[in-house]
């Protein structure tokens, strides 16, 4: 099957017209010998063949049936069936990037309309049109910070996403700069080791709020250690948490970043997801990826453009603030459908009902005897468990009955113990948390 | 409301109301203060507009008819690729039973779409002539990245401390700052009166410390690199890797593959060959095939086949380590997997065919208007300049390009390569019509003919869209980049 629409005779007529005798012409400029390789392919399907098929492998996914209480950085999340119309809008979808400004300005104005949304729900005053995600943000977000300030060290938190982390570390090994890990203690960055380890050479301190474990920072003391120190403060947020929690602009932070999935987008296991940066306004020209801003045309009538392009690299090659190109727009465009749809007072109801359900479940789970929570810090929708039993165990029994329970954290991340990370949102319901509750006493009797 | 009024910003829409409750409330609640510590809380919620969902559908439903898109009109973009989106791909990659995973469910619950992973990167390899093929980059530049990155590891591993990369001065942007953000130091190859990489400025700059030269094959020019297995050797000679930047394909897929041209490493840009939609700028995908000298550098995680089922592989010794938090764009690569099971490998050969085609026809209609760029057989785009005065007057490329948004068609690429003075690059896809490609022709000749009768009129272009010519000038110079009250 194939989506051409020309006919055997228009064929001809293009081939006539371009003067040439067959189609094979077409491609005499590659050598002979490079020609018609033999590649084994499956045969060409039907949509009525495909649709079978890929039903029949999303059944494959057993994980769909089960009661999820997975995040470590992907949330599910309600999304408004507003988005869901309006983003599927083909003038959406199949609109390329928009370099003829005119031809685009649906896609411009809705960037501009982003980069304000993520100023006022992070406190910073400028924001770009996306990154990949909240990996590769962070990532770019400490490029970014040893740029600002002509340093090549980061510090950051050991209770950050690990994922993250392990991105961070495949970015700056390349770009020659050092990164070194403040420990955390009980699941919170510990301040005492980010005074001792952070110095003068030291470009950026980074940390998440609310970090890994789900444990709320305190990041008003963090945030002035760091800058005592002479660093540059960079903060990955969950941005369902800025309904209620205080935006990182009101503690000082420099630069922000985090993953938009939470707003609007589906798991999807793993992408596509969207990163997002901030960062106080006098940073713009160090901001890596693409800015819409508002301008006039000819008449003096409001239209926007993408701009501050000397920064990137279609201009400046090899000396751009990054590589980045396609960004995530379609994603960023999800994240502003959301807040608006939603509202701010929408966003602080999922924020707050994701923390009573997170809250509720805890309590429920540390009933349990032998069941004990590994940090006693305040948490937002995740926490740590620890289980006097061998996880594997307790895994195995949650899958036969159909129960994510959590993310088994590696050895030693958490502590001695064995440990697992568990999440709720506004979407949990309360007989899945029953069940696991359940499940959690049978297993240790 | 008219489409050329101004569209309010939704801030501009805020009644600042009270919302609406999205969740259902509980009975007896305890305050939040007691669940967290009140220093950590905002105490106000944060500055987001109130509007009615009415009014958000209205605004966006408008914006979205600010746009152009392939659904609505023809896209003739060079090197970017803008061909239809079959709706089936989008229908099948939203299938729950995908968009409902979670990333960290464990392998052993995601086997069906493992499966498509897998599956896509075996199809991915036998197209390019690669050994593996990796499907964590998110985007084509991403994969190049990627790539660079295994580049630079290789000869780590080998003791051989190679600092440059060559990169052609026809090349993307997104070479050169690719490579610089793995690292690397760029030295630029020069081409020649075909359009070709130099023979002699090669010979003259590859040498012990050339880590890799990266090609675009047919180039952006749109021109096939005739001496490519030569351009291979001698690389490989002087202990250099051949990286092959895939935006180009689509040109090819099916009828010769880089890996029998000599290319170690290849990124592929899902949306340009297998037809993902371009979302307006995102998100993409950018798989990576590697030959066997960069087999044990592949990003984690990597999947695993045993039996018939997956793992995945994060214990991988030698590899780069991780570029995104979990597998890449999965939700595009399922898309692009669709458009490959549809169209089969004669599918995929036939696109290639009609893309050049289409190309090849569309130059001939040109070459009557506008000159090409360069000589010679064009693959799938092709590169015009306006830079003759005498027979172009003050119309610039960019004007022109103005002027066929007033015609009903998007623009060209403009001014790229940076090589050609006043570029205009086109790209028709094998999807559009004899008849679209006519009409695109007309309106060609028109804009010449409109610029013989009203210069002032053409050059103040364009005239039909919601706003008129735009002042880039201003929005770099006093940067307005969030709506402030």
């Amino acid at each position: 099957m194939d989506y051409i629409p020309h006919t055997p005779y228009e064929r001809r007529e293009m081939l006539a017209a371009a003067g040439l005798a067959t189609e094979n012409d077409l491609f005499r400029s590659i050598p002979a010998a490079l020609r018609n390789p033999e590649i084994p392919f499956p045969a060409p399907m039907t949509e009525m063949e495909i649709a079978d098929e890929m039903e029949d492998l999303a059944r494959r996914n057993e994980g769909r049936r089960m009661a999820s209480f997975l995040g470590g950085g992907a949330y599910r999340h309600f999304i408004p069936q507003a988005l869901k119309s309006l983003l599927s809008r083909g003038d959406f979808v199949t609109a390329y990037t928009p370099y003829q400004a005119e031809a685009s300005q649906g896609t411009l104005q809705s960037i501009y309309e982003f980069q304000t949304l993520m100023c006022r729900l992070t406190g910073m005053e400028a924001a770009n049109a996306s990154m990949y995600d909240g990996a590769s943000a962070l990532a770019e977000a400490a490029l970014m910070a040893c740029r600002l300030t002509r340093k090549e060290k980061i510090a950051v938190s050991a209770a950050a996403n690990p994922h993250y982390c392990r991105v961070l570390n495949t970015y700056l090994v390349a770009a020659g700069i050092e990164v070194v890990e403040i420990p955390h203690d009980g699941g919170a960055t510990c301040a005492e080791s980010l005074k001792r380890m952070v110095d003068a050479s030291c470009a950026g301190v980074f940390l998440q709020n609310p970090n890994y474990f789900g444990v709320v920072e305190p990041m008003d003391s963090l945030s002035a250690a760091a800058k005592e120190a002479g660093a540059l403060l960079g903060v990955a947020v969950y941005p369902i948490s800025l309904g209620l929690l205080k935006p990182p602009g009101a503690y000082n932070a420099d630069i922000v970043l985090g993953d938009l999935q939470p707003l609007g987008m589906p798991l999807s296991f793993g992408g596509p997801y969207a990163g997002f940066i901030a960062c106080k306004g006098e940073y713009i020209r160090q901001l890596p990826g693409r800015l819409a801003g508002r301008t006039t045309d000819a008449d003096g009538k409001t239209g926007y453009v993408l701009t501050l392009q000397t920064r990137e690299q279609h201009i400046r090659r090899a000396k751009a603030t990054s590589n980045i190109c396609t960004n995530q727009a379609l994603c960023a465009l999800a994240a502003a459908m959301y807040l608006f749809t939603m509202g701010a007072r929408g966003l602080q109801q999922a924020a707050e009902r994701s923390v009573r359900n997170a809250r509720a479940l805890q309590e429920r789970l540390c009933g349990v005897k032998g069941v004990r929570l590994a940090f006693q810090k305040p948490f937002f929708n995740e926490f740590v468990l620890e289980l006097p039993i061998p996880i594997e165990h307790f895994l195995a029994k949650a899958k036969e009955e159909q129960v994510a329970p959590g993310i088994r954290l590696a050895p030693g991340l958490a502590g001695e113990k064995e440990a697992l990370l568990v999440c709720a949102t506004e979407l949990t319901r309360k007989a899945d948390m029953e069940r696991y509750a359940e499940i959690l006493t049978k297993v240790m009797e | 409301m008219p489409l050329d009024a101004y569209e309010p910003t939704l801030f501009e829409l805020d009644h600042a109301g009270e919302g609406r409750d999205w969740f259902p409330r509980e009975s007896e609640e305890k305050p939040i203060e007691d669940l967290l510590p009140p220093e950590c809380l905002a105490g106000a919620p944060p500055r987001i507009p109130d509007v009615s969902e009415l009014e958000a559908v209205r605004h966006y439903t408008r914006l979205s008819r600010r746009n152009f898109s392939i659904d609505s009109g023809f896209y003739p973009l060079g090197s970017c690729t803008m061909k239809y989106n079959p709706k089936i791909c989008e229908a099948m990659a939203q299938l729950p039973g995908f968009v409902d995973l979670h990333p960290e469910i464990g392998a052993e619950a995601a086997q069906g779409i493992l499966f498509v992973m897998d599956e896509i990167a075996r199809f991915l390899a036998d197209l390019t002539g690669m050994q593996r093929v990796t499907m964590n980059p998110c985007a084509g530049a991403h994969g190049e990245f990627c790539g660079m990155l295994m580049v630079r590891a290789y000869h780590k591993d080998r003791k051989d401390h190679r600092q440059t990369v060559l990169v052609p001065d026809s090349a993307h942007g997104t070479n050169p700052a690719s490579a610089a953000m793995a690292g690397f130091k760029i030295v630029e190859v020069a081409s020649n009166t075909e359009g070709c990489v130099d023979l002699g400025d090669l010979k003259k700059k590859l040498n012990n410390d050339t880590a890799a030269l990266m090609m675009t094959n047919p180039n952006t020019l749109g021109i096939f690199e005739k001496d490519i297995v030569e351009i291979a050797r001698l690389a490989h000679e002087a202990g250099a890797l051949l990286y092959y930047d895939g935006a180009n394909l689509n040109a090819i897929a099916g009828v010769t593959r880089p890996g029998d041209m000599g290319f170690d490493v290849v990124h592929i840009n899902l949306h340009k060959t297998f037809s993902t939609p371009h979302g307006s700028g995102g998100p993409g995908s950018g798989p990576v095939g590697v030959g066997e000298k960069l087999l044990p550098f592949l990003p984690i995680p990597v999947i695993e086949k045993k039996a018939n089922s997956y793992t995945l592989n994060y214990e991988y010794e030698k590899s780069i380590g991780q570029l995104s938090t979990f597998f890449g764009n999965v939700g595009i690569v399922l898309r692009a997997y669709v458009y490959m099971r549809l169209h089969g490998i004669e599918g995929i050969r036939k696109n290639s065919n009609n893309a050049v085609l289409n190309a090849r026809y569309l130059k001939s209609k040109f070459e009557k208007i506008i000159p090409p760029a360069m000589q010679g057989d064009c693959m799938h785009e092709f590169v015009l300049t306006m830079k003759n005065k005498e027979r172009f007057g003050d119309l610039t490329a960019m004007a022109f390009a103005k002027n066929l948004l007033d015609l009903g068609f998007h623009a060209p690429t403009v001014y790229f390569p940076l090589i050609v003075k006043e570029a205009l690059m086109i790209e028709p896809t094998e999807t559009e019509s004899k008849r679209t490609l006519d009409e695109f022709a007309d309106a060609a000749a028109q804009v010449l003919k409109n610029y013989e009768n009203d210069q002032k009129r053409v050059l103040s272009a364009p005239h039909t869209m919601p706003v008129r010519k735009l002042d880039e000038v201003k929005a770099a110079r006093q940067p307005d980049l969030i709506f402030k009250d």
